[in-house]
Formats: C-alpha cells, structure tokens, sequence
C-alpha cells in the first residue's frame, strides 16, 4: 500500500462523487452503529435504573415471616398462626453458623408523627444497630441507632425523607429536635435518605426508626418480635439455608416442616436472578438487533461497492495497463470500503453518544433520581471503530476482488 | 534487438477454438518507427496485447531487450508495463474524473515518485506537448487533439522504452490526425523514442518508416517506408 496524499484525495474524490449514493449508502452503516451503541447505553441506564430500587439492600438477604399453618400436624388444626420469640433469634444464630446477621424487626403502621402544627402519617419501625445491615440507611443528617441506645432504650428515632420533608418544611439540621410518634417523644438523631423501593414492611421513606425495645414495650408486642431478617456470610447462598431454617422453626413452633406456607421466606436472591435473568435476555436482544442492523448496512456498501467497480472497470483497466499492481488496485477498493463505513460510523457513534447524554440528562432530572449512567464507556467506543474498521475490510473484500480480476484488457474493450 | 518475437501463436479457446496468431516472427530496433497494419480480424490487436504484456501468449518466444517475457505473475507484468512501456489507445482512456496533469502523473503514482516529484515532471511534459495551459482542465473540457497529446504526454512520462499506440487517430478528424502523427514522428526523430502504431488506415501508417502487414494472423510483407510513398492517401494527409 502506497501511503500518498493522493490516495486518500482520490478516496474522498470517488466518494463524493456520487454524493446521494455515499449518502444513503452511509446511513445504513451510520443507522446500525447508532442503534447498537445507543441500545447498549439505554439497557445499561435501564439496568441501573431497575437496580437502584434494590439499593441499600443486601443482596442475600431473607426475611422470615410467620403464617397461619396450612396443613394439620400432630393433632392439631390446620390454620393455626403462630410467632416467633427472642429465642429463636440466638437459635439461628447457633444453628445456622453461615448466617452472619440474625436481626428482628418490630413494626407498628399508621401512627402519626407531629412536630408543631406539622403532622405526617408514619411507620414506626423497632431495630436492633445491626438491622442496617439488612437495609443500608443512607444518612443526610446524623446517625443511626446504635448498641447503647437499644442497651439503655434511649428515645431516639431516625426518620425517613418522607417524614423529614413533611415535619421540618423548613429543611435543616433535625437532629437533636423532638417530634412525637404515637403517644411518645422521640429526639431525631438522623435523617435516612436511602432511595431503594425494596423495604420490608414499608417504605424507608415513611419510617420512624427507634430501638426495638420500645417498640416492644410501647405497644405491647410482648415475647413476639415480628420478623425476622437475616443475611448470608459472603458466598453463601440463601436458599440452600431455606430448607434448614424451615426445619428449625417446624421443631420448635409445632408445624408440619412440609408445609411451606406456615412460614414464608421472602428471598432477595431470587428477586435479583430474575432481574439478572431479564437483563441477560435484554442484552441477547440488544446485540441481536443492532448487529443485524450493522450487517443489513454493510451489505448495502458492499453492494454498492460492487456496482462502483463495476462502472469503473475501465478506469480500473486504464490503471492496470499503466502500471497498477492488483495489490494496488484491492488497496484502492478496501480503502474506500473503509472510509466509508468510517465515516458514516463515526456519525453513528457522535449521533449515539450525543443522544445519550441527553437521555441521561432528562432522566437524571427527575426529582431526587439516584444518578444513571447511560453513556457508553470510552473503551466501548473505541471497540465500535474497531469494529467499523473490520466491517469495512469485510465489505470491501468481495468488490475488491473483483476489481483485482479485471483484466487491463478489458479498459480497451469496453467502448 | 529491442523488440525479439520468435514463433509466438496464440489461440482463443472458445466454443470454437480461434488460432489468431500463428507463428509471428518480428524483430524491431531500438528507435524504430513502425506501424503495424491489417484488416480487422487479421490479429493486429492480439499482438498488440502481447507486444503490451496485456495478455499472454502459447507458444514462442518474446523479448523486450533481452529480456524475456513469459509467464510473469500480475505483479511482474504491471511492473514491466509500467517501466518499458507507454501506451496510447484510440479513446485516449484518461480518467474522466482526473485532471490532464494527474493524468499524466498516474503511472508515477504507481512506481511510488512522491508527489512533488511526480508534479514538476507532468508539468513539463505537458509543457512539452504545448498543454502547459489545460494541465488543470478535466478531459472532457478539451479537445480530441487534445486529449490525445496529454494520453501522450502520460505514456511518455516514465521515459519508457516503446510507445504502443493502438489506433491512436481513430477517433480524431483528419487534421488532428496528421497533427498526432507528426508529433510521434519527432519523437521518433528527436528523441529516439521506439514507437509502434497499431492501425488499419493507410495514411496512418504511411507516416511511419516501416510498415509491416499482417494478414490471417501471419507477416506478410514488410514495406520500408523511409520515403513515406507507400501509400496514395497518405501522400499529402491522412485520408478520413
């Protein structure tokens, strides 16, 4: 190949000579480079969109959730309910060593929240500290409940952006100030802005956050702590602990282990494989189609290379009678090939990014939206080139070689 | 001898095989002005190829200054056409979409001149030729005359050792005519360039100092036309 000034003069030459056919020939590549680029951002946007709602949630986590029995067992009735008591905490704890987190959670709805003349329906929420391992608190302001305010039952509680939004209007620093929940005062000591849609019995938005022995005392839950929330040690997979936990419960609660509806086990886990499952299908997808409209494009340059060498077989024979290698002439062709899937590409990937930005732009607008990336990453890009670069040479090939095949003859022949 | 054929025949292979060439004997100086001459059919434009490298041959043997040509890869004979030969076609075969100067600088393109190189010597060419002026004009804003002189100009500029022209006037008026074939005769004369004129117009081949006559594929006479009498049209001009 002869680098020369000349060579890619003549490459744009031929090129905008036939303007409107460059033009629509482009677009093919310019539409399939555009749709693959933008599809791979827009999933991924999509995908940390739908996994933001899982934020702050352990991604092994279960929640165990007592139920009235659905199947009689050892002479006693179906339909009977049953709870489960402080034991059975330290009873998973001794029993399952692969959990690492065994924590109760207390909770009593629709008990108001006052400040002033400002009143806001909430969700009071008994925790242990090591509850917010089971949903990681996103602190605005202050903290969250720690070991000494469960050990001394402190009146302190972390409200929810709900509640801090519809107490204090004013925005600011809440800590320290006393609002009253139910029949008792509490003083906030943090503002948790955790954004996740996953919660366990409701919206941390619209929680009230106080240690679990209050809850306990205040409202009479006596030896029943609700439900319970446990994690997985890392690498340990929770549902291959569900059947143990079922069977530990079943001896001690006096319910038929088989009877899989007396005790519900509400498994994170599964809900991400199903998310992980639908994305890894949507990825199949996203490539399926925009490689296909890449491939549709570049046969449409390779057929229009095609026709181009075949109205310049005289040219190409003039070439090869005055002294054109077939080297010189297969160089000529694939280079064209080249610039053109290069440059409509290139429009593709600018059009796409910019497209993207803007999307980002008006989606990460929304009020309070946790930022989503879709931008295409820089090495992405650059694979695209790589891989216009390729498509071109693999478009170019079969014209080239026909090209190489004309015979100089032929440019005295054909008048 | 610059030119050396020795029993060269080639035949098509078609439907029904065609023995175009058999067995032509030619041998041509260096310096020479020579037209090949016959009837359409007669297998002139076969030995032109062949005399080009544009095609090969069966049998026999070629030399172009004592080299032989034979069997050469693609490669090898773009190289040699390149080097040893400079052609002129009936239809001139510029590129439309080239100007008279990158015309002519093409086959320096393809032996790698750079390009301010290959500029000032298609400049002076053109100069050479009196299209100094037109070197920025395209082919079809010219002239025939004209067209032909730059086609001249592009087979000259690799200073090759023969000049093949293939009908070179038969696209032009009588008068253009003459004009070409005057100026490949100063070529001839003044610079010593071996040129072969492939024509089947008498005129046109009375204007160079030998004329050989092909006929149904085989040599036949061979006529010195140093007097330039050979011919009664082409005693004043070129008969159209």
């Amino acid at each position: 190949m002869r680098f020369d000034v000349d060579t890619y003069r003549e490459i744009a030459d031929s090129l905008v000579r036939n303007k409107s056919r460059s033009l629509l020939t482009g677009f093919g590549v310019f539409w399939g480079i555009f749709m693959l680029l933008f599809l791979i951002g827009g999933g991924q946007g999509l995908r940390q969109l739908i996994t933001s709602n899982f934020e702050g949630f352990a991604t092994n986590t279960a929640v165990v959730v007592p139920m009235a029995t659905t199947k009689a067992w050892k002479g006693m009735k179906e339909g009977r309910s049953w709870d489960m008591t402080y034991t059975d905490i330290e009873r998973f704890r001794r029993m399952i060593p692969e959990l690492e987190t065994v924590t109760p959670l207390l909770s009593r709805w629709g008990q108001e929240a006052v400040n002033g003349s400002n009143t806001v329906e909430a969700n009071v929420k008994g925790v242990y500290a090591d509850y917010s391992k089971i949903e990681e608190p996103r602190m605005k302001y202050g903290r969250y409940i720690n070991d000494s305010d469960v050990a001394q039952e402190r009146k302190v509680c972390v409200i929810g952006k709900r509640i801090y939004t519809s107490l204090f209007p004013g925005g600011g620093d809440p800590c320290g100030s006393m609002i009253k929940v139910g029949p008792v005062y509490y003083q906030v000591v943090g503002v948790d802005f955790s954004a996740g849609n996953m919660n366990i019995n409701g919206s941390a938005d619209e929680a009230v956050v106080v240690p679990l022995p209050l809850v306990q005392k205040i409202y009479h839950f006596g030896n029943d702590i609700g439900l319970l929330c446990v994690t997985g040690k890392p690498g340990i997979k929770m549902s291959t602990l569900e059947d143990r936990m079922r069977q530990i419960m079943a001896r001690e609660h006096n319910f038929d282990p088989s009877d899989k509806n007396a005790m519900l086990i509400i498994n994170t886990e599964q809900m991400f494989a199903i998310v992980d499952n639908l994305f890894t299908g949507l990825n199949f997808l996203i490539w399926l189609v925009g490689l296909g409209t890449i491939l549709a494009g570049i046969i449409g340059v390779s057929n229009i290379m095609m026709v181009t060498v075949k109205e310049r077989t005289t040219e190409i024979g003039i070439r090869r009678a005055i002294g054109a290698t077939p080297r010189d002439i297969l160089s000529q062709i694939i280079l064209e090939s080249i610039s053109l899937t290069m440059v409509a590409g290139s429009f593709g990937i600018v059009f796409a990014v910019q497209l993207l930005r803007l999307l980002e732009k008006i989606v990460n607008a929304r009020p309070d939206a946790v930022p989503v990336d879709f931008q295409i990453g820089f090495w992405t890009a650059i694979a695209a080139v790589a891989l216009l670069t390729l498509l071109g040479v693999v478009a170019g090939l079969a014209p080239a070689y026909r090209a190489m095949a004309i015979k100089p003859v032929d440019a005295m022949r054909d008048e | 001898m610059l030119i050396e054929l020795k029993d060269v025949n080639k035949t098509y292979y078609g439907a029904q095989p065609l023995h175009v060439l058999k067995g032509i004997n030619l041998s041509i100086d260096k310096g020479e002005f020579v037209s090949i001459m016959g009837a359409s059919g007669s297998g002139k434009s076969t030995l032109l190829n062949i005399l080009g490298i544009l095609d090969n041959y069966d049998t026999g043997e070629y030399y172009i200054d004592g080299r032989l040509i034979k069997g050469l890869s693609e490669k090898q004979a773009a190289d040699y056409r390149n080097h040893l030969i400079g052609f002129i076609f009936q239809s001139f075969n510029l590129i439309g979409f080239k100007t008279a100067v990158e015309n002519v600088e093409l086959p320096l393109f393809y032996q790698g001149v750079s390009r301010a190189k290959r500029h000032t010597l298609a400049m002076e060419y053109l100069d050479r030729l009196g299209l100094a002026g037109w070197a920025g004009h395209y082919p079809n804003e010219m002239s025939g005359g004209q067209k032909q002189r730059v086609a001249i100009a592009r087979a000259l500029i690799t200073n090759p050792k023969i000049i093949l022209a293939d009908e070179p006037t038969g696209a032009l008026d009588s008068k253009t005519s003459e004009e070409v074939m005057q100026l490949l005769g100063e070529l001839n004369r003044e610079e010593g360039v071996t040129i072969i004129v492939v024509t089947h117009e008498s005129g046109v081949a009375n204007c160079t100092d030998k004329i050989v006559h092909i006929k149904d594929g085989i040599i036949g006479r061979i006529e010195d036309n140093r007097e330039h009498r050979a011919s009664m049209f082409g005693t004043d001009t070129i008969m159209k």
